[in-house]
């Protein structure tokens, strides 16, 4: 107990004295999940509204296929992205592995499925008739998409706070494909392995308050969004 | 409403500056250095890596993992150095051509450790494997590492020497790292093999006491290999001779034999460069 106490006070300091590498492992946390998270964002939405609005011969299996990839273990993903990263795989020629690119990489084959099927779910959950009164009422296709989507703004953003919460707090592929290299790599999970395995368990405590307060930040910013204008 | 804008925007800004500001990819030529989870845990490549990139421009990539996976990444070309902890399988791949020029760097050492009752009773035994022999005998419980790791290679070996194969319920393999090894043998009473760094490390954490010590089979003597071109065309052959070259110049050993003083009043790693393999058979 007093080593949990102990630790949290230590955490504290260590913030608090604004050291140089913590900073900088938040900022890369931040930086790598913030862009694969927008990267999902842009594959996942477009992908779930065509797969929600559009009917097509093995649609069924391509809807199972995202919902299963919603729950991809992060450690398969980053095993695969390795081998095709690897200096003698398809794509070792870019020299990506073990560089923040790889885990952006990485982390949005990770969100892009969570994005993808919860936006499918928002959109579907829109009644058919809707649409077809608004095409009815005279709307072009692009205007009933863009209005659907602005009535599944609510579960969609949920979508992005599942995407963003999946990869950032994510280990298994980051640490394969991002190596945990100090100050190229090091993200707040792997970090926190590292300091845990080294005995350093005040210095894990004070990465996971910091994990805690990161997400909760960027949580309650897309609340902001969501909740705009919802009042009861 | 206001402020769900203002939110937004900040949101926004601080993710477009991220990405501007988001490291480009690694530099061409950047040296990929596979080496140990313990080696890394030691910290003392936090001090050597800077030294090296420094002196040289180059820049270095440390991937730290097992010493069999260490050795197998290097093999396949997709590191250009490796320091590692395993003579045995070094020596094979040197053998099979697939690594060249090992040259032996530097020494810790592994410590028996284990709980203070001493079921087994270890305290006094000058011999690793004689040790081991009494661990089994008395069926006391002994937690493996059981990765592959340069420490858990070792203890293979050592069971070998013992004669005794390790199984049964008193032999748990914990499938991790040195650390939390250590604070599993610590939960369960039980024995480990240890390398003095990590023990050194834990030593507030862990109730275990060093129980066999300094026998020549517990020198955990670390060597650099680098990687032959013909392993990969990606290779970067002399960066990676670069970093072996400075492992054993004579201003790095230095640094070396100073390493851990300040932390743990003693030095964690003795330097060897130059010294024949015979001297650590």
């Amino acid at each position: 107990m007093d080593l949990l106490l102990g630790g949290v006070r230590q955490a504290v300091a260590l913030l608090l004295a604004g050291d140089g590498e913590t900073w900088a492992i938040l900022w890369l946390s931040l930086v790598v999940s913030g862009s694969a998270t927008l990267i999902s964002l842009a594959i996942g939405i477009p992908t779930g509204t065509a797969l929600a609005l559009v009917r097509f011969p093995g649609r069924g299996l391509v809807v199972s296929a995202v919902n299963a990839g919603m729950g991809l273990p992060p450690v398969v993903v980053g095993l695969l992205v390795t081998l095709v990263l690897w200096r003698g795989g398809p794509l070792g020629g870019l020299e990506l592995l073990y560089t923040p690119a790889a885990i952006i990489l990485a982390q949005v084959v990770i969100a892009a499925p969570i994005v993808a099927g919860m936006t499918l779910a928002a959109v579907q959950q829109i009644p058919r008739e809707f649409r077809l009164q608004l095409l009815a009422l005279g709307a072009s296709r692009v205007q009933m998409v863009w209005v659907v989507l602005r009535e599944a703004r609510l579960p969609m953003l949920a979508a992005v706070m599942a995407g963003f919460g999946g990869v950032i707090s994510e280990i298994g592929a980051s640490l394969m494909v991002g190596g945990n290299i100090k100050s190229q790599t090091r993200t707040l999970t792997t970090a926190m392995v590292l300091e845990t395995g080294k005995g350093n368990f005040d210095v894990a405590i004070a990465l996971s308050i910091l994990l805690l307060v990161l997400v909760f930040l960027v949580n309650w910013a897309l609340t902001g969004i969501q909740q705009r204008g919802t009042g009861p | 409403m206001i402020a769900g804008h203002s939110r937004v925007r900040a949101l926004v800004a601080l993710v477009l500056a991220a990405c501007l500001a988001a490291p480009a990819g690694a530099a061409p030529g950047a040296v990929i250095l596979s080496t140990t989870t313990s080696m890394q845990d030691s910290g003392l490549l936090d001090v050597l890596v800077p030294m090296f990139e420094r002196a040289t421009g180059h820049t270095v990539k440390t991937i730290a993992v097992g010493t069999g996976q260490a050795l197998a990444l290097a093999a396949r070309g997709e590191a250009d150095v490796t320091l590692a902890h395993a003579p045995d399988v070094e020596r094979r791949y040197v053998a099979e051509g697939k690594l060249l020029n090992r040259r032996l760097v530097m020494y810790n050492d592994f410590v028996v450790v284990g709980p203070e009752a001493d079921p087994a009773k270890l305290r006094g035994e000058p011999s690793a494997v004689a040790a081991l022999r009494r661990i089994a005998a008395a069926r006391a419980r002994f937690v493996s590492r059981g990765d592959k790791s340069g420490t858990h290679l070792l203890e293979q070996k050592l069971w070998r020497l013992a004669r005794v194969l390790p199984a049964g319920p008193w032999y748990i393999e914990s499938g991790q790292g040195m650390g939390a090894t250590l604070a599993l043998a610590d939960d369960r009473r039980a024995y480990t093999l240890a390398d003095r760094a990590t023990y050194l490390a834990f030593g507030r954490r862990v109730a275990l006491k060093v129980l066999v010590e300094g026998d020549r089979p517990l020198l955990n003597v670390y060597s650099v290999l680098e990687v032959d071109r013909a392993n990969g065309s990606r290779v970067n052959a002399a960066g990676g001779r670069a970093f072996a070259d400075f492992l054993l110049a004579p201003e790095t050993q230095a640094v070396i034999r100073g390493f851990g003083v300040e932390r743990f009043g003693r030095p964690l790693f003795v330097p060897i460069a130059g010294r024949p393999d015979a001297d650590f058979e």
